[in-house]
């Protein structure tokens, strides 16, 4: 029998093909299939995955997506997974709001937050990238998953793994916070702590992925992985109303999140979803270690990298291997870059919590002090429309603020002792606003 | 005799050096080492450098577990018993 053509339209699209292509180098173009791949065989290069957009225009709408769950899964379409979400179910569709004490502070006139710190299971953006990788580990007919971590991702990795009954290896730097260590052993992983940096320890995950065929997240499944890093640039669209910022400003570790963020909105400009503003990208870094913004800065065509020396722990990779692809959105979009010191992060932390209730880790102290030197510097113009995007939990990173507060001492339950601790406070409170 | 130095080959370039993980390679200097192992191994050689003294920017080599990019790139001098390792760019976690 032959169907009429709406119900064969209809039919076509509950069978739903993948809109996922291949993988193809970012540097040479070469295509392969979509099977576990850490970069190109010919020049290492980077590789990303592909869609098929001219099956998406018509498909995946407004509408479409709005039907979703809320989570992150509501863009499930731009996902590079087959079949059906198998992890991250509640992660994703975090909070996005409108700072206006922050941008009173600050001498702006529309700010956004895009708040990451409260995301599910593992207060970081990680949730997101983990979501997606572990979906394609039980797609590839894996049993263990693993990472190299500076932190936020062993916690991800661990507490996604457990809900989706995996087993878990994390490597991590040896000094890594205590609340991230315990935060992460409680789900149940192998946890390995490695005696050098960030960069030692991928180093060593690269060799492992190859000798144990484990799904190590950021190296063998990285291209899948990454792709989950769009969904918090798709988040920040549609909740602004199916419109872009003019300007996002987004912390820079590795390069994978500033170059996924952009990718996004350009997939929602193809897709008509939304106008073509032209939106502007800043990367954001440690001054510690900042060896893209230098070249930003610089106009190098290529970072030089460095030994991390900053408190901004989970954004301190001296050579990112996605760092050239940050420049190169920079330039193209129009943007710039800005670091900070560790004390302008630690302040930037305060005033966050303090101006709008959202207490952040040192990366995110990042972001916000670089967004304030950019909008102080005029290269983001304090008229037009700006989003931070705040990527992790102050909660996991408390060592960074120990003596950062002054307290009165502990007094007697008696009321008398009480009125002295509020005239000691607005004594406090005072002296501060005769100091400024 | 002249001095050899470990090479540890990273899995993705092994097709092109027979499958062999390790080598004994002679030289004093990086460049020298790699010079050694391009001409054991030419096709190896065209992965490895984006000209004649420019390594492809994804590739990074070490000493000893020290990047040759803080210490002398291609001139960094090595020693017998030095191990130089082949590791594709570091990716973010």
């Amino acid at each position: 029998m032959i169907l009429p053509f709406e119900s064969r339209l209809s039919l076509g699209r509950r069978l739903k093909m993948s809109y996922v292509a291949h993988l193809r180098c970012k540097e040479c173009g070469k295509t392969y299939p979509l099977t576990p791949r850490t970069v190109c065989d010919v020049d290492f290069a980077p590789v990303e995955v592909d869609y098929h957009y001219d099956r998406m225009q018509g498909n995946v709408t407004r509408a479409s997506i709005e039907a979703g769950p809320r989570s992150l899964w509501r863009y499930k379409d731009l996902l590079p997974i087959e079949g059906q979400p198998q992890a991250g179910l509640r992660s994703g569709f975090t909070p996005l709001f409108k700072a206006e004490r922050l941008a009173a502070e600050l001498g702006v006139k529309e700010l956004y937050i895009k708040d990451d710190s409260a995301n599910y299971p593992s207060f970081s953006y990680k949730d997101r990238v983990v979501a997606v990788a572990i979906t394609k580990a039980k797609e590839f007919g894996f049993d263990t998953v693993g990472c190299a971590s500076t932190g936020n991702l062993a916690h991800s990795v661990a507490a996604h793994a457990a809900a989706a009954g995996m087993k878990a290896f994390v490597m991590i730097p040896h000094d890594l916070e205590e609340g991230k260590i315990i935060g992460t052993l409680v789900f149940g992983p192998k946890m390995v702590k490695i005696q050098g940096n960030y960069d030692d320890v991928n180093r060593l995950c690269t060799q492992i992925a190859d000798k144990y065929g484990w799904a190590i997240v950021n190296v063998n499944l990285r291209p899948y992985y990454t792709e989950g890093a769009k969904t918090h640039g798709f988040e920040i669209a549609e909740q602004l109303g199916w419109k872009l910022p003019q300007h996002t400003v987004v912390p820079v570790a590795g390069g994978t999140i500033l170059p996924k963020i952009y990718k996004a909105y350009q997939e929602f400009i193809k897709l008509g979803i939304v106008e073509d503003n032209g939106p502007r990208m800043y990367a954001a870094q440690a001054a510690g270690c900042n060896p893209v913004v230098d070249a930003i800065e610089k106009g190098l065509e290529l970072f030089k990298p460095q030994k991390p020396n900053t408190i901004a722990k989970s954004i301190a990779i001296g050579n990112p291997a996605d760092g050239f692809y940050v420049q190169q959105v920079i330039k193209n979009s129009g943007g710039w870059g800005a670091a900070a010191t560790d004390a302008e992060i630690l302040d930037a932390i305060k005033l966050l919590a303090r101006t709008e209730g959202v207490f952040t880790e040192p990366a995110g102290g990042t972001t916000l002090a670089c967004a304030i030197k950019l909008i102080q510097s005029g290269k983001i113009p304090a008229n037009e429309s700006i989003t931070v995007c705040i990527t992790g939990n102050g909660l996991k990173t408390i060592e960074v603020l120990q003596g950062q507060f002054v307290t009165a001492p502990a007094i007697p339950a008696k009321l008398a002792a009480f009125d002295e601790v509020v005239a000691f406070y607005e004594e406090q409170a005072a002296a501060a606003v005769s100091a400024s | 005799m002249s001095q050899t130095v470990k090479v540890l080959i990273p899995s993705a370039l092994r097709p092109q050096t027979d499958n062999q993980a390790t080598l004994e390679l002679p030289g004093q200097s990086i460049a020298e080492v790699l010079a050694a192992l391009t001409a054991k191994f030419p096709e190896l050689g065209k992965r490895l450098f984006k000209t004649e003294n420019e390594l492809n920017r994804f590739i990074n080599v070490y000493v000893n577990d020290e990047d040759i990019r803080f210490i002398d790139n291609l001139n960094t001098p090595v020693k017998a018993g030095d191990e130089v390792s082949i590791v594709p760019a570091i990716a973010g976690g």
